[in-house]
């Protein structure tokens, strides 16, 4: 009996020493939000910066940016606002013209006006009378081709939302799920503004009859389904039409080795709907002064510049300038559709639900 | 008693409790209109309906290929028979994700069938039963198959003797004595496929959507909070219900069985027949859950130079910039927390089972189901409801490690207080008395009398624990911090991301978390006697 309980303690020893050391291992990641010297930036998973600007701003402003991606564009935005009495940061960035109404009816955001905001265009200004987010990129959700496609099928591209339901383009186009997706909700929205409230539905119907193809995310579609991306030929996509970004085409041509003249794949500009990216100050925010300088270096220039290559987005500063890389590809889109946010809040869950049951179900 | 309810309250009523208020309550008002608005929307009916025919079909499935294999196991002894249990054992403490990437390779786009047939799966709701059957084989082979070892083969053959078929004879004999493990068996399937999250998320493309997924959808996505509280309330329900025919059906098998030791029922396979029988079980083994891992593994060596470490070398370094770590340290977060995870599920877990065996009674018998609950309800619930609850003192975990532990411990506990609760009924009440009589104290008497009887009981659970808090994802997705994810996180968010050299981290992590899981269970084999095989 006796050895057994010998074994026993040894094994309950061991057990607390296991948890003592593991509440060591776990100490360091402890809260540091609370110390006024780190300024945490909540994200959603997209968020990435050159190592050495955000270095700089930490150098001059004396604060360290701790950096909390949060799940999808979405996921972050509605766990901020779950959280907003006690929020995980003191900035949120990455809430787009989508999701703007939510947050800012939550009251996730207390004011600020960003130094450095007269540069920023004031189309891209979605609150520009209360100043609870600052606009920090921009671009356009737009149907992308494969030029090799085309070319192979002596078939022109197609340019704008008629074109994809006409009978040329029958079983081309892949898109994704507007409910989990945020540039499939994009290409929506986009299609309700050319056809308005009621007349989109009529257009999906069409689309549908044309054999458009919904896939959940936007990585599935543009790296498996889409014959113009390294990914899709790797994977044997057969659709040459995608809903991606504007930006990706430079994309496609800067990560491939060699770089070619032009970009594999190209844009169809009449499908464009305007996605602009913000950032805010989050209500209850712990540290409110390194808060407002983190957001001050979002549309500085420096910072400015250096998201092209990282997130390939649009800066939305009128004196930043595009990477060399960036502009030799970069496609302009002159009239991209535009919805207002507030339209969009009161219409976005109807129109998700019947689209859902109009394409899926 | 105190503490394993206390525990449940505040970790897993408190949470769930208020995620649910918050989605229910406008204006201080609970809104019960809700519930009926909500289950008369057709696409909510539509997801009800897809939720229980899946389950339906998936435990079904799973009980005919699986019943066979049960039979193998408890009733031949062959070469290998500890490892092949081990491996049919494997995928069900796996992460469904990790299942469901396994599948996707092989049978997704560009997958194995893929490339041989030009067949894919992926998208159609066979991916998903498939998936569901993989996972859910060990369950049967395990709970069908434990006590089918036990059963005495004379009475068959006695049946046989008297002038009855063999088919007869198992009909009449075996059937019955078989009939409530198998029950319980299914309910036990019935239950893990009606809350099926990440194979159906990674397999069902948008089409499909169980009543988990939609929950997912509907808080972290539309953020309809209504909705998903509504839906949390029918999972609870339902759930609820499965859970009470289940203890219902584990009370008849524990009943009036004459069972003999597993060991002088085993023997060696003769005749065609029999070994027909043993290699087609091999077989099935082997195509349905040995070619899925296989994939997996042979995926995260082949790198873009050919065979070799190219992934495993990648996965220490933080370039990618999908984390702000090397995703290695994945490995050390994910044991630390299981460890700790581990701790909480066992001193909890064996409270409980503790206080079961001590008292009777209906109370008692609710509280036995109460536990199981953790099991059905929505992990994304659960990670939500600690993100809104847990943020204030005295109660500010949020910012800690100790969160991911706990939401893991919540999922391990059932299976602690599962395993433990047999073996602790089994010790005879008297010994705890004498030993009261002899004056020892109560916790005197639990150490020295109960104790060493259930030790190795203890460390079954305790392996138990281990593997499936490695391989919570549901909850601890929501709830890891982004600087210390865990194994099955890191999986998810290496699949989440585009190109060749994510989808092989992940697939070489996956490997990694396999492996871990796969010792631990081995570890488990070597200690499984074979009276205290558990409740699973």
């Amino acid at each position: 009996m006796s050895t057994i309980i010998k074994a026993t303690a040894v094994a309950v020893a061991a057990g607390l020493g296991l948890v003592t050391l593991s509440a060591c291992g776990g100490s360091d990641s402890g809260k540091d939000s609370a110390d006024s010297k780190t300024v945490t930036l909540v994200s959603h998973d997209s968020w990435a910066v050159s190592k050495n600007v955000l270095k700089d701003f930490e150098k001059r402003s004396g604060y360290k940016v701790t950096v909390l991606k949060d799940g999808d564009a979405g996921e972050a935005v509605n766990k901020a606002i779950l959280s907003k009495e006690n929020p995980q940061g003191d900035v949120l960035f990455g809430v787009d013209n989508t999701l703007l109404s939510r947050a800012l009816d939550n009251g996730l955001f207390q004011p600020y006006e960003a130094e450095g905001l007269e540069q920023v265009g004031t189309e891209y200004q979605l609150d520009k009378d209360k100043h609870r987010v600052t606009p920090i990129d921009t671009g356009n959700i737009c149907v992308n081709y494969d030029k090799k496609y085309f070319a192979d099928h002596k078939l022109t591209p197609p340019a704008s939302f008629d074109d994809l339901a006409k009978p040329a383009y029958k079983n081309l186009l892949v898109t994704e799920n507007v409910s989990t997706s945020s540039p499939g909700l994009g290409f929506l929205l986009g299609s309700a503004a050319q056809y308005g409230d009621n007349g989109w539905q009529g257009y999906w119907k069409k689309l549908e009859a044309n054999g458009v193809k919904v896939v959940d995310g936007w990585e599935q579609a543009y790296n498996e389904e889409f014959s113009g991306s390294a990914g899709g030929r790797k994977a044997g996509g057969d659709r040459p039409l995608v809903v991606s970004y504007a930006s990706s085409p430079p994309a496609e041509a800067i990560y491939s080795d060699p770089q070619p003249k032009t970009a594999p794949t190209g844009v169809a500009t009449g499908t464009c709907f305007r996605q602009t990216e913000f950032a805010g100050l989050l209500s209850n925010a712990k540290n409110e002064k390194g808060g407002k300088a983190l957001l001050d270096f979002l549309i500085a220039k420096e910072f400015q510049q250096d998201m092209p290559l990282n997130m390939f987005v649009d800066p939305v500063t009128k004196d930043a300038v595009l990477p060399a890389d960036y502009a030799k590809y970069d496609v302009k889109v002159d009239a991209p559709k535009t919805m207002a946010p507030k339209k969009i809040a009161d219409n976005r869950d109807a129109w998700v639900k019947s689209w859902t049951s109009l394409v899926l179900k | 008693m105190a503490v394993p309810v206390a525990f449940f309250g505040i970790f897993f009523a408190y949470p769930v409790a208020a995620i649910v208020s918050r989605g229910l309550k406008a204006g201080g008002h609970w809104q019960f209109g809700r519930i009926a608005d909500v289950l008369g929307q057709s696409d909510i009916r539509h997801v009800l309906w897809f939720t229980t025919w899946q389950a339906v079909a998936s435990t079904v499935l799973t009980l005919l290929i699986a019943l066979p294999g049960a039979y193998v196991f408890a009733r031949f002894e062959f070469r290998g028979k500890q490892i092949l249990r081990a491996a049919v054992t494997v995928p069900f403490v796996l992460p469904t994700v990790v299942v469901g990437t396994a599948f996707l390779a092989l049978v997704g786009r560009g997958g194995l069938l893929d490339g041989l047939w030009g067949v894919r799966l992926d998208t159609t709701v066979w991916a998903i039963l498939l998936a569901h059957v993989f996972f859910n084989y060990a369950v049967v082979v395990r709970t069908v198959g434990g006590l089918w070892s036990q059963l005495d083969p004379r009475q068959e053959e006695a049946a046989r003797m008297l002038g009855a078929s063999r088919w007869t004879a198992w009909r009449k004999v075996t059937l019955p004595a078989l009939g409530p493990a198998v029950a319980a068996a299914a309910l036990m399937v019935f239950l893990f496929t009606f809350t099926s999250f990440g194979v159906v998320q990674i397999l069902g493309g948008p089409t499909f959507s169980t009543l988990e997924v939609e929950i997912y959808r509907q808080t972290a996505q539309i953020f309809d909070l209504a909705t998903a509280a509504v839906l949390t309330i029918v999972q609870f329900a339902a759930v609820g219900i499965i859970l009470a025919v289940h203890a219902w059906s584990v009370r008849r098998r524990e009943s009036a069985l004459r069972l003999v030791d597993a060991a002088h029922t085993a023997r060696r396979p003769h005749g065609s027949g029999q070994w027909a029988l043993l290699a087609g079980v091999v077989a099935t083994v082997a195509v349905l859950i040995l070619l899925p891992l296989g994939v997996l593994i042979q995926r995260s060596f082949e790198g873009p130079d050919g065979f070799g470490l190219a992934y495993y070398k990648a996965l220490t370094s933080s370039d990618s910039g999908v984390f702000l770590v090397p995703p290695i340290e994945a490995i050390g977060n994910s044991l630390t927390y299981a460890l700790a995870a581990t701790a909480i599920a066992v001193v909890i877990g064996g409270l409980a089972a503790a206080a079961l065996t001590r008292r009777a009674g209906r109370l008692v018998r609710g509280f036995d189901a109460l536990l199981m609950l953790p099991l059905g309800v929505s992990a994304v619930t659960v990670g939500f409801g600690f993100l809104i609850t847990l943020d204030k003192p005295p109660l500010d975990l949020r910012g800690t490690w100790i969160l991911v532990p706990l939401a893991q411990a919540l999922v391990g506990v059932p299976f602690v207080v599962r395993t433990m609760l047999p073996v602790l009924r089994a010790v005879d009440g008297r010994l705890r008395e004498a030993a009261a009589v002899l004056g020892a104290s109560p916790l005197r008497a639990w150490r020295e009398v109960d104790l060493p009887m259930v030790r190795r009981a203890l460390l079954i659970a305790a392996g138990f624990a281990f593997a499936v808090s490695l391989g919570e994802f549901g909850a601890t997705v929501f709830i890891a911090r982004p600087d210390h994810p865990t194994l099955p996180v890191a999986v998810a968010r290496l699949l989440g991301r585009a190109g060749d050299l994510n989808y092989g981290q992940a697939m070489a992590l996956s490997t990694i978390l396999m492996v871990v899981c796969a010792v631990s269970l081995l570890l488990l084999e070597r200690i499984r006697t074979d009276r205290t095989t558990g409740e699973f």
